[in-house]
């Protein structure tokens, strides 16, 4: 149990990979996050059918791996982790929609495959992509860049106790199944009942928490406001940066990038 | 100057549940006092300590700071006198970074940047944890979180220094190392504990409630001596003043 915490709420790691020195994580936190926004936006605007054209998106995740030098493998794992979740999402797909979109010889692909593809592409593109901000930015400045950026700022708070406060719980979880752990044997003790228990029990430990936390704020002058002091710069690397990648993605959007060299080779070739 | 003043007055207080927390308690602490209040579990320091900052109201009696009584109104010049450490560093340091976490309170009083620059370098000086200044709070160790909790007090400038059980669950190099950090504060200090020896190091004076009342209150050295008292209250003697296990010698080690 102590492993699955660890290996889910990783977020630890993934600031450390932040706090690096590499050209990526100098940038402005509000570039990167605006940036990743558009991806996300130009990666799901696209049909329920389109695959090929989604393939050049995949610059954008390595450029970024690269130059931010975040290591692949476990960027993968974590993918990985999640993946169940849209697999789940488009695995009824294929069974609903069966009408054929491609025939190669022998072999006739229907469109609920052809989506159910499109989704786990889309899935690899986006999260991929939230997972490289946050390994190049850091958690804490992507909630500021938000708040920056327009993001109310009682959400962008609500994030940061979320990730300030994530560790404490699941370490509290932890405690409290080991200590189950250690009570019950066979199948006793292992019912849903006593899981029932200590979901509840840690809720309320949250609830006491989250009061003494308030207690703790008012008494240094909190009035419902709060400050962020982190240095900001928007220079000339970020517009470069933003300014690329948009031009990137407009491009993308607009043709589709391998079906556009596919054409020219097969002009070429005629 | 002896307007920073704690004067409790009858002081009663019932949870909602009906369970009677204190049940009249009076005292007074003076400018530049060191008091450790002391008491087995359930004697009313948390709810006595909750008094002090406004976080509980009283169902009967008063409490003054600094000779302005506690009132709603005057709450925030109240919270900004008494600088509260709590038991779990945790609930304490709730922003991003050290920096940042230290600096909520002087920004929250309004102070221009500067000024509160100025104020955490000093702060996190104090206490010995500049190199922490960029790390975010749930990397540290539990001293380290307890002295950044300190640092991030004394930011505002507090006249009284309270704290929730300082030394729990810290290794004896960090606690030894604390207490000579707060040796070193001139503020009036008011300390719940059940770390004895540590308040036989820090504290003049001592107040020991039990059952909600205070049971005594005096000299520390007076009141640890009391073997019957301390008996009745669940409490022991520290250590240092009990006999050696080897050889029954009495004499407390320098």
């Amino acid at each position: 149990m102590a492993k699955s915490s660890t290996t889910f709420l990783d977020f630890n790691y993934l600031d450390t990979l932040a706090s690096r020195n590499t050209c990526i994580s100098h940038l402005d936190a509000r570039a990167k996050v605006f940036v990743t926004i558009i991806f996300v936006i130009t990666t799901v605007s696209f049909g329920k059918y389109e695959v090929s054209s989604l393939l050049p998106l995949f610059l954008f995740p390595a450029v970024m791996i690269s130059l931010g030098e975040l290591p692949c493998l476990y960027l993968a794992k974590k993918l990985l982790l999640l993946l169940p979740f849209a697999f789940f999402v488009g695995i009824f797909n294929p069974l609903f929609d069966t009408e054929a979109l491609l025939q190669a010889g022998p072999l006739v692909i229907s469109g609920g495959w052809i989506s159910f593809f499109s989704i786990m592409v889309r899935f690899t593109l986006t999260v991929g992509a939230a997972l490289i901000l946050i390994a190049t930015t850091g958690f804490g400045d992507v909630c500021m860049a938000l708040e920056k950026l327009g993001l109310p700022q009682v959400f962008a708070v609500q994030l940061l106790f979320l990730h300030r406060y994530i560790f404490v719980l699941a370490e509290e979880g932890t405690r409290m199944l080991r200590a189950r752990e250690l009570r019950s044997f066979g199948n006793r003790g292992k019912e849903l009942k006593v899981f029932g228990n200590i979901v509840g029990h840690l809720l309320l430990r949250t609830w006491e928490r989250a009061q003494r936390i308030h207690t703790a704020m008012l008494c240094r002058g909190f009035r419902g406001e709060f400050h962020f002091m982190r240095p900001l710069k928007a220079g000339k690397p970020e517009a470069v940066f933003i300014f690329g990648w948009m031009a990137f993605l407009i491009l993308c959007r607009i043709i589709n990038v391998p079906a556009f060299i596919g054409g020219i080779f097969k002009e070429v070739l005629r | 100057m002896s307007h920073h003043i704690v004067e409790i007055k009858e002081l009663q207080h019932t949870y909602q549940d009906g369970t009677f927390a204190l049940r009249g308690v009076s005292f007074t602490i003076h400018h530049g006092e060191s008091v450790a209040i002391v008491g087995a579990n359930g004697a009313g320091k948390s709810t006595l300590l909750m008094h002090l900052n406004g976080f509980l109201a009283p169902t009967a009696g008063t409490v003054r700071i600094g000779n302005i009584p506690l009132t709603k109104k005057t709450l925030p010049e109240v919270r900004r006198t008494v600088g509260m450490v709590f038991q779990d560093p945790d609930d304490q340091l709730f922003m991003p970074t050290v920096y940042e976490d230290v600096a909520f309170g002087p920004y929250n009083l309004g102070l221009p940047k500067d000024e509160v620059d100025a104020r955490v370098e000093q702060s996190l000086q104090i206490v010995g944890v500049e190199h922490l200044k960029n790390k975010p709070p749930y990397r540290l160790s539990n001293g380290e979180k307890r002295r950044v909790a300190i640092a991030s007090i004394l930011s505002m400038a507090p006249d009284i220094l309270v704290m929730d059980e300082p030394t729990t669950g810290l290794d004896p190099f960090a606690r030894r190392r604390l207490i000579r950090l707060m040796h070193e504060f001139h503020h009036t200090k008011i300390i719940t504990s059940h770390d004895l020896d540590m308040v036989l190091d820090l504290c003049e004076r001592t107040i020991v409630l039990h059952e909600g009342r205070v049971k005594a209150d005096g000299p520390t050295l007076e009141i640890f001596a009391d073997a019957a008292l301390l008996a009745e209250c669940r409490l022991e003697k520290p250590l240092s003043m009990q006999g050696c296990p080897i050889c029954g010698s009495k004499k407390r080690p320098e």
